[in-house]
C-alpha cells in the first residue's frame, strides 16, 4: 500500500515537472529569451559534428566548446564526433525520430534541411541570428526554408580544379584553362608527357557526379536550376545536354585507368592520393580538399609548393552563366527543444573570432566576414577570391535535391562513367526517384 | 499510466494457496502444477522478453514501415500498400543483387565444401606440425570482416601486391582490374569470401571427423580397404550431419552477407549492380537514398528469402538430423 502511494506521488511529481518543463520550453520557443533567462540554470548541450579524425579540425572544436564553457560556466558541452556519412545518413535521422536528439548537430542545408523543418525538428532562429546572417551574407540562404533561418554555416566554398603547377609547367601549359577547349588542350599536353591528366574518385560516386553538376551549371540557366530545386521536374533538355557533354568529355579519356573503383579521399590509392603524391595533374574538388590532400600526402612540403587552384572552366556559347559556381558548406542547427543556450553557442561558432581560428586550421573556408585573415594557404586564398566573384553559387545538386533524387542522379551519372548508362537515363532515374 | 500497470501486477513472490479444508491430494497436485507453471514462466520470461523486444517487435515494425512511402522524417503517413515490394522487383539493380547472392550461395557451397573436406581429411592424419597447420587454416576466419576487406582491397589494388605476384610468376596476362572490372568483381569477392570462411568449414569438419569412431576405420583397414575406400565408405557417410549443418550455416550467411562486400567494393561498383548483395542494396537505398520505407521492404524480402530457404533446407535436408524438432515424423 505504502509503495503504491509513493508511486502515485512520484507520478504526480513527474507530471507536474513535465508540465513545468513544457511550459518553459514553449515559452522559450515563442519569444526571444530575455537576458535573465539565459545562463541561469545549468544546461548540458550535446554537440554532434563530423571532425572525427584526429587533427586540427577535431582539436579546434574541442577548444571552441571549452572556451564557451569557460565564458558561461552554466553551460556544459558534450561532444560526439562521428564520421560524416554515418552522422548525416544514420545517426542524426535516427536521433531526430527518437525523442532525444542532440541539441546542436551538423546539417548540409538544402533539401535535407527542408525535410527536417517540415517534420518540425528544428528551432527557428531567424530573430536571434540576424547579425550573424548579415555578416555571413548570401551563403546563409542555404540554411533557410521559406525565408526562415534554421541553421548557420561554419564552412562554405565553391569547387574548382586543384592542380599540380610543376606538371603544368612541364607539359608547357602556361596559364590555367579558362574554357573547356583550353582544358581539353591541357589534357592532350599532359598525356603527351605521360601524366594522368585528371584524377576522379568515381568509386565514391559523388566526385564523378560533380563533373555532371558542372556541365549542368554551364548548360542550364540559373532560373532553370533554381526551379528544379523546388519542383524537381527536370524536364528542361539542358539536363540531358549535361550528360551528353560529360560523355563527350569522358570519351577524350582525361581520367586515370579503372576510375570506377577509385575512392575519392582518405586513402593513398584515392583520387586525392593521386594528386597529392604527384601521380595525376588535376582533381575537381571543394575547398575542404586542402585539408584532405594533406592527410594523404607523403611529402606535405612538396604538395604545398606545387598545389594550385583554378575555377571550373566556362563553355563558350552555353546557356549557363559562366561566372556561376557550384558550392556548398557545412552548418549547425539546433533541435526544436534544445535550450536557448544552444542558439547562443551557434552564434558563437559563427562569430568572426571563432571563424578566424577555424580558418587557421586550414580544414576549410570560413563564412564570416572578418575571418579572412586566418587563411594562409595561397590555393585557399584564390578560392575565397573566386567565391566572392561568383555571380551565383548553386548548392551541390545532390544536397539541393535531397538524398533520394541525389542518390538516383549520382547512380545515373556513374552509369555514364562506366559506359553502361546514357545521358537520358540520368534524368529518367531522377524523375523516378522524385516519386519513390 | 505505467504506475497503474505496475500496481495491477504486483511484482515478485509466488503466493502459496491457503492451507485448509480442501482435499489434500488434489490440492497438492494442483499446487504442483501451478508451481511448475510459475517456474516455466519465471525462467523463460527474460529470454522471451528479450526475443520479443529485439527480434519480433523490430520485425513487426519492418513490415509496418515497408508499407509506407517514408523518408525517415516524421512518422510514416503515406500508406502505399505493396508498392515498395513491386518497385524492388522492378529495379534491375535489385535483381542484380539477387543474382550476386545466388552466385555467393552456390559458389560457397561448391567451392568451400570440397576444399574444406579435402583439407580436413589431410589435417586429420597424423603428421609433424599438424597443430600449426590447423591454426593457420583457421586464422582468416578469426580476422574481423572489415580487416579482411581492407586487406584484400590493398592487395588487389591496380599494380598492387597481387598483380606483382602474378607478373613475377610469369602470369602477367592474367592480371585483371580485380575490383573495377564489372564482370570480374563478383568472382573476386567470391574468392575473398571463400578464403575467409573455408577455415570455419574445416574446423567444423575436423570436429565431425574426431567423432568418427576409430574402430570403424580400423575394421575397414583390417578388411583390406584402402585409405580412399575408408574415407569414401566409412568417414564420409558419418560426416553427413556435420556437412549438412555447415551447408545450412554457409547458405544463410551467404544470403545475408554484408560487411566484406561493403568494405571491399566501392559504392559506384555496387550501384551498377556488379557487386552488391541484398543487404548492401538495403543499406544503400534505405540510408543513403533515405528511402526508409523502401529499405524496410527490402529487409523483409531478405528475411522471407532466408526464412524460406532455411525452412526448405530443414524440411528436406536436415530432416534426418533434427527429426521431430521442427518437422513432424513421417507417418
Amino acid at each position: 500500500m505504502a509503495t503504491r502511494r509513493r508511486a502515485g506521488a512520484a507520478l504526480a511529481l513527474f507530471m507536474t515537472s513535465a508540465l513545468v518543463v513544457a511550459g518553459c520550453s514553449s515559452g522559450g520557443d515563442d519569444d526571444k529569451p530575455s537576458e535573465s533567462e539565459l545562463y541561469k540554470n545549468p544546461v548540458t548541450l550535446t554537440w554532434w559534428h563530423n571532425a572525427n579524425q584526429d587533427g586540427p579540425g577535431k582539436t579546434y572544436w574541442e577548444k571552441v566548446a571549452k572556451d564557451f564553457s569557460t565564458a558561461h560556466p552554466t553551460v556544459k558541452i558534450e561532444i560526439e564526433a562521428i564520421e560524416t556519412n554515418q552522422l548525416q545518413r544514420t545517426r542524426i535521422p535516427a536521433a531526430l525520430l527518437s525523442n532525444d536528439p542532440p541539441d546542436i548537430f551538423m546539417t548540409w542545408g538544402g533539401g535535407e534541411l527542408r525535410d527536417q523543418v517540415e517534420a518540425d525538428y528544428l528551432k527557428d532562429i531567424t530573430d536571434q541570428v540576424k547579425t550573424e546572417v548579415a555578416n555571413i551574407g548570401s551563403a546563409a540562404e542555404i540554411w533557410q526554408v521559406d525565408g526562415k533561418q534554421y541553421g548557420l554555416p561554419f564552412r562554405m566554398g565553391i569547387e574548382g580544379i586543384w592542380y599540380n603547377k610543376d606538371m603544368f609547367a612541364q607539359a608547357g601549359i602556361t596559364a590555367p584553362p579558362a574554357t573547356f577547349e583550353e582544358l581539353n588542350a591541357a589534357v592532350t599536353k599532359l598525356k603527351a608527357i605521360n601524366v594522368t591528366p585528371i584524377a576522379v574518385g568515381a568509386g565514391d560516386k559523388w566526385p564523378a557526379a560533380h563533373w555532371w553538376y558542372n556541365f549542368a551549371l554551364r548548360d542550364c540557366s540559373v532560373d532553370t536550376l533554381k526551379k528544379a530545386s523546388l519542383d524537381k521536374k527536370f524536364d528542361d533538355p539542358c539536363f540531358v545536354k549535361a550528360g551528353q557533354d560529360l560523355k563527350a568529355f569522358i570519351d577524350t579519356k582525361p581520367f586515370q585507368n579503372n576510375f570506377i573503383a577509385t575512392p575519392g579521399q582518405n586513402d593513398p590509392t584515392s583520387a586525392n592520393g593521386l594528386l597529392a603524391n604527384g601521380k595525376a595533374a588535376m582533381e575537381l574538388m571543394g575547398d575542404w580538399n586542402r585539408g584532405t590532400l594533406d592527410t594523404v600526402a607523403t611529402d606535405k612540403a612538396k604538395l604545398a609548393k606545387f598545389l594550385g587552384w583554378f575555377p571550373v572552366p566556362a563553355i563558350s556559347g552555353s546557356a549557363g552563366d559562366p561566372k556561376a559556381a557550384l558550392g556548398g558548406g557545412d552548418g549547425f542547427a539546433c533541435a526544436k527543444n534544445a535550450p536557448a543556450e544552444c542558439v547562443e553557442f551557434l552564434k558563437y561558432i559563427a562569430s568572426p573570432e571563432v571563424q578566424k581560428g577555424y580558418a587557421e586550421t586550414g580544414t576549410g573556408l570560413p563564412v564570416a566576414k572578418g575571418a579572412e585573415a586566418g587563411i594562409k594557404d595561397p590555393a585557399l586564398k584564390s578560392i575565397l577570391e573566386a567565391t566572392s566573384q561568383a555571380s551565383y553559387v548553386q548548392l551541390w545538386l545532390d544536397t539541393a535535391y535531397g538524398s533520394t533524387v541525389g542518390t538516383a542522379m549520382n547512380d545515373g551519372i556513374v552509369g555514364i562513367f562506366s559506359g553502361k548508362g546514357t545521358p537520358e537515363q540520368v534524368v529518367e532515374r531522377m524523375k523516378a526517384a522524385a516519386s519513390k | 499510466m505505467t504506475s497503474t500497470d505496475q500496481t495491477r501486477f504486483p511484482a515478485g513472490g509466488v503466493s502459496t494457496p491457503p492451507a485448509g479444508h480442501r482435499p489434500a491430494g488434489r490440492a497438492s497436485r494442483r499446487a504442483e502444477t501451478r508451481r511448475k507453471w510459475y517456474e516455466i514462466v519465471g525462467l523463460t520470461t527474460p529470454a522471451i522478453a528479450v526475443y520479443v523486444m529485439f527480434v519480433l517487435v523490430p520485425m513487426g515494425f519492418a513490415v509496418y514501415y515497408s508499407l509506407y512511402r517514408w523518408r525517415g522524417v516524421g512518422p510514416p503517413t503515406d500508406y502505399v500498400g505493396l508498392r515498395n515490394y513491386t518497385l524492388a522487383f522492378q529495379d534491375p539493380i535489385f535483381l542484380d543483387a539477387l543474382r550476386n547472392n545466388a552466385i555467393i550461395v552456390f559458389g560457397s557451397l561448391l567451392i568451400q565444401g570440397p576444399v574444406a573436406l579435402g583439407i580436413a581429411l589431410l589435417l586429420n592424419r597424423r603428421f609433424r606440425g599438424r597443430a600449426l597447420f590447423r591454426l593457420l587454416v583457421f586464422v582468416p576466419y578469426v580476422l574481423a570482416e572489415v580487416t579482411v576487406g581492407i586487406m584484400w582491397k590493398l592487395i588487389l589494388v591496380e599494380d598492387g601486391t597481387f598483380d606483382a605476384l602474378l607478373k613475377s610468376l610469369g602470369l602477367g596476362g592474367l592480371v585483371q582490374a580485380w575490383l573495377a572490372d564489372l564482370d570480374v568483381v563478383i568472382w573476386t569477392l567470391l574468392f575473398i569470401l571463400t578464403w575467409k570462411y573455408v577455415g570455419f568449414a574445416i574446423i567444423l569438419l575436423l570436429a565431425g571427423l574426431s567423432n568418427v569412431p576409430h574402430e570403424l576405420t580400423e575394421a575397414a583397414a583390417i578388411d583390406g580397404a584402402s585409405w580412399w575406400q575408408t574415407q569414401r565408405h566409412v568417414t564420409l557417410p558419418l560426416l553427413g550431419p556435420t556437412i549438412r549443418i555447415w551447408a545450412f550455416l554457409s547458405m544463410i550467411g551467404s544470403l545475408q552477407v554484408f560487411d566484406v562486400i561493403w568494405v571491399t567494393s566501392v559504392p559506384a561498383v555496387r550501384s551498377l549492380g556488379a557487386s552488391g548483395t541484398m543487404a548492401t542494396y538495403m543499406v544503400d537505398n534505405g540510408f543513403f537514398a533515405r528511402l526508409w520505407g523502401y529499405g524496410n521492404a527490402v529487409a523483409v524480402i531478405l528475411f522471407v528469402i532466408s526464412f524460406v530457404a532455411a525452412l526448405l533446407f530443414q524440411r528436406f535436408i536436415l530432416r534426418r538430423d533434427i527429426e521431430g524438432a521442427i518437422t513432424r515424423r513421417a507417418n
